[in-house]
């Protein structure tokens, strides 16, 4: 296939009167890790799901694999691997039994799954869980499996839902280093994310979604260039300080300031230098942290918000 | 060779079943010899000293299609409310499932289909304790197996559409008790229907278990005419028709919104 895996044009969602995705552009080519980067309600999983032929859209041009959903969702969905934000295996059945079946959704023959499924079990680390109900299975374990499953038809574009939400970091860790060879694979991966340091590591290139809306779209890299200083000077203040009033105190010193609940972020281009103005002024030098630029700081600027909230 | 998408629903729901068998063993094999030792055979013996025969039969032979045929709407009903609202609210496997090359709508034909069967499997243990107890006198008797399979479909077909859109399970237990119940002991079961006063006696044919059940006695009597029997395959196939063109819409609404 020469065109984009992914091609969608004023996509929008709407459930009853509220629009869940706004009118969104995006193209996603083969073998690129693509991000969708956003808070809660943003719209991810809902965009997600449409490229996933699970959820018509409402208006707009959406096409993926070169085929449009609203007539070919089953030969699409063929050729795609799902792991959906929310767990939904079988849990009635055995980690070897959800993969067996699940294959057979695909109509894949027998043999075949055996193989495949063997071979994913290995791939996730969980070959000694093979004959295990799904039930008493850790989080990690689950989401795991789930990855393993998503790839028995061996999809050609894969779609993660958050795929390391609830993970603790060695498991993360684990999930982003099979993410890696599945991409060097040549699969080409769709997947959202809360997480800055997994858009940074993992996505060629993301887009950061809010209000249902796209606000920007780059790699990780040129979004912070685009839209951040170089560098960030945190200020940390004691509980009792008066943040507008510390704030006014350190609006010189940065490009652009963003006043948070407990510490003020500087933008500026000479880290050291803004940081020693600072503490000359009479900041604590354990309060004052220099670090480059991230994610975050371009959602922060974009949106006004920080990404927890 | 593909597999049709409804056969491959069904293949899991077999899978299953065969991996929980021991404990369906039970309720297949063994309720049914209890339910006709003590209706038919104790309450049976009541019955003829008082009355001899109800409707020409034995008592045993009255009741043994009556409880094969409630048994498959039972099941088919327990079927269709739960594991329905489960698989796309609790366990959510069926959001796995329309993932895959599956539709919704297929999901729900192959649920239909699978519940169908088992319950045409429950009917076949029945009808062989039944056989083993003198209470099929008619070798066209296998055939109530298929008249089980065909009011289990009516009744999943119908409730299953009705499940899928639910958000909570508070309405089952009420349709158990003031739906199914009063079916499973109206509706020709455990007595004729002449039996009911008589203006509550059409009330009988708007009820699928009926139709089913008037099949099975049929075949296990062997003794039928060829228009009523159309007839109750007709309203029972109709009821699927009805339960269809809802469950394939409700299946995709919630599954696929
Ligand atoms: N089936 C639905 N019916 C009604 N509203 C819905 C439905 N699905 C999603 N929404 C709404 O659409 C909005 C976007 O939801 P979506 O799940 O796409 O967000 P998200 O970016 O994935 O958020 P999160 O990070 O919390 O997963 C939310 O306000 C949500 O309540
Ligand atoms: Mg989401």
């Amino acid at each position: 296939m020469s065109g984009p895996m992914v091609a969608a044009r004023a996509l929008t969602k709407r459930f009853g009167a509220f629009v869940a995705v706004d009118g969104v552009d995006f193209e996603i080519e083969p073998g690129e890790a693509f991000g969708f980067l956003g808070p809660n309600g943003a719209g991810k999983t809902s965009t997600m799901r449409m490229i996933g032929c699970v959820s018509p859209r409402t208006a707009g041009e959406l096409h993926v694999l070169g085929l449009d959903p609203a007539h070919d969702g089953p030969d699409i969905r063929a050729r795609l691997g799902v792991v959906p934000q929310e767990d939904n295996l079988d849990t009635e059945l055995t980690v070897w039994d959800n993969l067996m079946i699940y294959g057979r959704y695909f109509d894949l023959p027998r043999a075949e799954i055996r193989e495949r499924a063997a071979e994913l079990l290995e791939f996730v680390n969980l070959s000694d869980r093979r004959d295990s109900r799904v039930d008493p299975l850790s989080g990690g374990m689950k989401r795991r499996l789930t990855i393993a499953r998503s790839l028995l038809n061996r999809p050609e574009l894969l779609l993660l839902d958050e795929p390391t939400t609830g993970l603790d970091p060695q498991a993360r860790h684990l999930l982003w280093d099979r993410l890696y060879q599945l991409k060097r694979s040549g699969v080409t991966l769709v997947l959202t994310t809360h997480y800055m340091d997994e858009a940074e590591q993992l996505c060629d290139r993301l887009v950061i979604m809010d209000n249902a809306r796209i606000v920007a779209e780059g790699s990780p890299r040129r979004l912070i260039a685009d839209n951040v200083t170089r560098e960030v000077v945190e200020v940390r203040l004691p509980i009792e300080a008066d943040l507008d009033f510390e704030a006014a105190r350190l609006k010189r010193f940065g490009d652009r300031i963003e006043p948070l609940a407990d510490r003020v972020l500087l933008y500026t281009d000479d880290g050291d230098a803004t940081a020693a103005a600072i503490m000359s002024e009479g900041f604590e030098a354990g309060s004052v942290l220099v670090r480059r630029a991230s994610l975050e700081d371009v959602f922060l600027i974009l949106t006004g918000r920080s990404l927890e909230d | 060779m593909s597999t049709p998408p409804v056969l491959r629903i069904v293949e899991r729901e077999a899978l299953v079943f065969a991996r929980l068998w021991r404990g369906i063993a039970f309720s297949t094999f063994v309720a049914p010899a209890l339910f006709l030792g003590a209706i038919g055979v104790g309450l049976g013996g009541l019955v003829k000293a008082h009355t001899g025969a109800v409707d020409g039969l034995t008592y045993l032979d009255f009741v043994a299609p009556g409880l094969l045929v409630a048994s498959a709407m039972q099941l088919a009903a327990s079927e269709s409310l739960w594991p329905v609202l489960g698989g796309v609210k609790w366990m959510r496997q069926f959001h796995g499932v329309v993932a895959t090359p599956i539709s919704p709508g297929q999901l729900y034909g192959g649920f239909v289909l699978w519940t169908a069967l088992r319950s045409m499997l429950g009917a076949a243990a029945f009808l062989l304790v039944a056989a083993l107890l003198g209470a099929v006198p008619s070798a066209w008797g296998v055939l109530a197996i298929p008249a089980a399979g065909l009011c289990s479909a009516a009744f999943c077909a119908l409730l299953a559409a009705y499940s899928i859109k639910l958000d909570s399970d508070l309405s089952f237990p009420m349709i158990m008790r003031l739906g199914v119940l009063p079916l499973f002991l109206f509706s020709g079961t455990f007595f004729p229907v002449s039996q009911l006063p008589s203006g509550l006696r059409p009330l009988a044919l708007f009820s699928p278990l009926w139709h089913g059940v008037e099949l099975a006695r049929d075949a296990t009597t062997g003794t039928f005419d060829v228009a009523p029997v159309l007839a109750h395959i007709a309203v029972l196939v109709a009821c699927i028709a009805v339960g269809a063109s809802f469950g394939v819409r409700r299946f995709s609404r919630r599954l696929s919104p």
